[in-house]
């Protein structure tokens, strides 16, 4: 299960990068002229650990461990391995939904820890690079501006992303019915479902957190 | 001792059991027929309560599953065996975890004794040397001999078996008859198998049963279903496609028409 989790990690990184190297050029082009350069890090930053960060991570993560959640109980569902637990006197809620539960809830904020620091190395790059801001200025705010509370609620809005995401894998494949065709119906309607709740837990959390 | 009573089961709208009755004495060897989807499976499922009833009572020893708590309900489980239609094999285990994964779950047995326990099951139901293998690399009658060997591995009271020789080919078909018959006979246990294969029906029932339309309207000796009068269970034991049980329809385009003749 943890594997699946860290296995997304060269994905999460890819995604960050880039979501780090847009967001610091879509500032740099909405603050032009009335913000001061200076800021052009620190309200990046911000975006990336409060929001950008935990939100694509988890929605690549939807796609990859919600999925394979719901692919594999979905699975073990259509082909009576859920019933044979069962027969065996064993509490399959417990004995397969429980650690995915967890590991996924462990992961989401590891991997989205990864994904804000490679997020704004890449807004770094992209900063010094092609908008000739020196890592002194690009840096120079974000001192004074760091909370914590960002940082946390992000990491925050990650546990509540992976409980989300296990939920509805495991839900949906415990649910799975109809052979081959209805596990391939169970890893859609997981993606999508755990992509829609994600956004709004995120709102949700948005209007509690800050 | 199994007593179902009245059990009825439907699912959306769809009457799957009309109210089934049925009392199975320990010990026995007893068979349900029936026509595929007439629910037979979802009968089986009733006995461990992998699916509950909408009415009616299941008696296991004299307890009643229907209204019990999961915590009883699990301890019930431990007395049933349950091979599966399609063998359900966990597909991420080796065969030894496979049949292992009830002793490691419910008991403090060392690795060594499961080992053995493992082997010992394995060997009655005709397998060596199978241990590691996982369940892809498998037969389709490896499978249900693996599959049964964890049935038994706890030694249950009861053992279900779940279309046990469908897919099989006739002499694989035949070996699981005689290792239900065997089974039943050197682990005493009490045996129910359902099926529409009235060769294996006729070779390992000391009773046979049809569920037919949601209800039990056949419960005899096999001696007296070959000798039956009832219409209906003369076409299904005798496997023809005229008679008064109709095809289904499928997609509002009846199979009489291409079956008949
Ligand atoms: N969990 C379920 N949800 C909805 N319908 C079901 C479910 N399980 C079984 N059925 C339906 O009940 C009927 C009987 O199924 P089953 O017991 O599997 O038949 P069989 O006699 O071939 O074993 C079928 O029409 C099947 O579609
Ligand atoms: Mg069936």
């Amino acid at each position: 299960m943890i594997t699946i989790g860290f296995n997304s990690l060269p994905i999460v990184l890819l995604v960050g990068t880039f979501t780090g190297a847009v967001s610091v050029w879509q500032t740099n082009y909405q603050i032009e002229g009335y913000v001061p350069v200076r800021f052009l890090g620190l309200t990046t930053f911000k975006a990336v650990v409060i929001e950008l960060g935990p939100v694509l991570t988890a929605l690549m993560l939807a796609g990859r461990v919600g999925a394979s959640i719901a692919a594999e109980l979905g699975t073990m569902k259509v082909t009576e391995q859920i019933d044979a637990l069962e027969s065996l006197a064993i509490n399959s809620v417990r004995y397969l939904a429980v650690p995915r539960f967890f590991a996924t809830v462990f992961m989401m904020p590891i991997l989205v820890i990864f994904a804000n620091m490679i997020a704004i190395l890449g807004a770094w790059l992209v900063a010094i690079l092609f908008l000739g801001i020196s890592t002194q200025i690009f840096f120079s705010e974000i001192p004074h501006f760091f909370h914590v509370h960002d940082v946390m609620s992000g990491l925050l809005k990650a546990l509540f992303f992976g409980g989300a995401i296990a939920l509805v894998g495991c839900y949906i494949g415990f649910e799975t019915r109809g052979g081959a065709e209805g596990v391939g119906k169970a890893t859609i309607r997981s993606f999508v479902l755990s992509a829609v709740l994600i956004l709004v837990i995120d709102y949700i959390l948005a209007t509690m957190l800050f | 001792m199994i007593e179902i009573q009245e059990i009825t089961k439907s699912f959306g709208d769809k009457p799957v059991l009309r109210g089934v009755d049925l009392k199975i004495d320990t010990g026995e060897s007893i068979v349900i027929i029936g026509r595929s989807g007439c629910g037979k499976s979802v009968l089986l499922k009733h006995l461990i309560g992998l699916i509950s009833p909408d009415s009616g009572r299941i008696l296991i020893d004299d307890e009643d599953i229907t209204s019990m708590r999961d915590s009883d309900l699990y301890r019930v489980r431990h007395k049933f065996g349950v091979l599966f239609q399609s063998s359900a094999l966990f597909d991420s285990m080796t065969v030894r975890e496979n049949v292992c994964l009830g002793l490691d779950e419910h008991t403090t047995k060392s690795g060594e004794e499961k080992m053995v326990i493992a082997k010992d099951k394995l060997a009655m139901v005709g397998l060596s040397d199978v241990e590691d293998l996982k369940p892809a690399e498998l037969s389709g009658g490896m499978k249900k001999r693996v599959g049964l060997a964890r049935a038994i591995a706890m030694d249950p009271q009861y053992v279900l078996y779940d279309e046990p020789t469908t897919g099989l080919d006739p002499i694989m078909a035949d070996i699981i008859n005689e290792l239900i018959i065997r089974l039943n006979e050197q682990l005493d246990v009490t045996t129910i198998v359902v099926t529409h294969d009235m060769v294996s029906a006729y070779k390992v029932a000391d009773r046979i049963v049809m569920l037919h339309r949601g209800v039990i309207m056949f419960d005899g000796t096999p001696a007296e279903i070959k000798n039956t009068d009832n219409k209906v269970v003369r076409q299904f034991i005798e496997g023809r496609a005229e008679g008064p049980i109709k095809p289904v329809p499928i997609g509002g385009i009846s199979l009489r028409g291409d079956r008949s003749g």
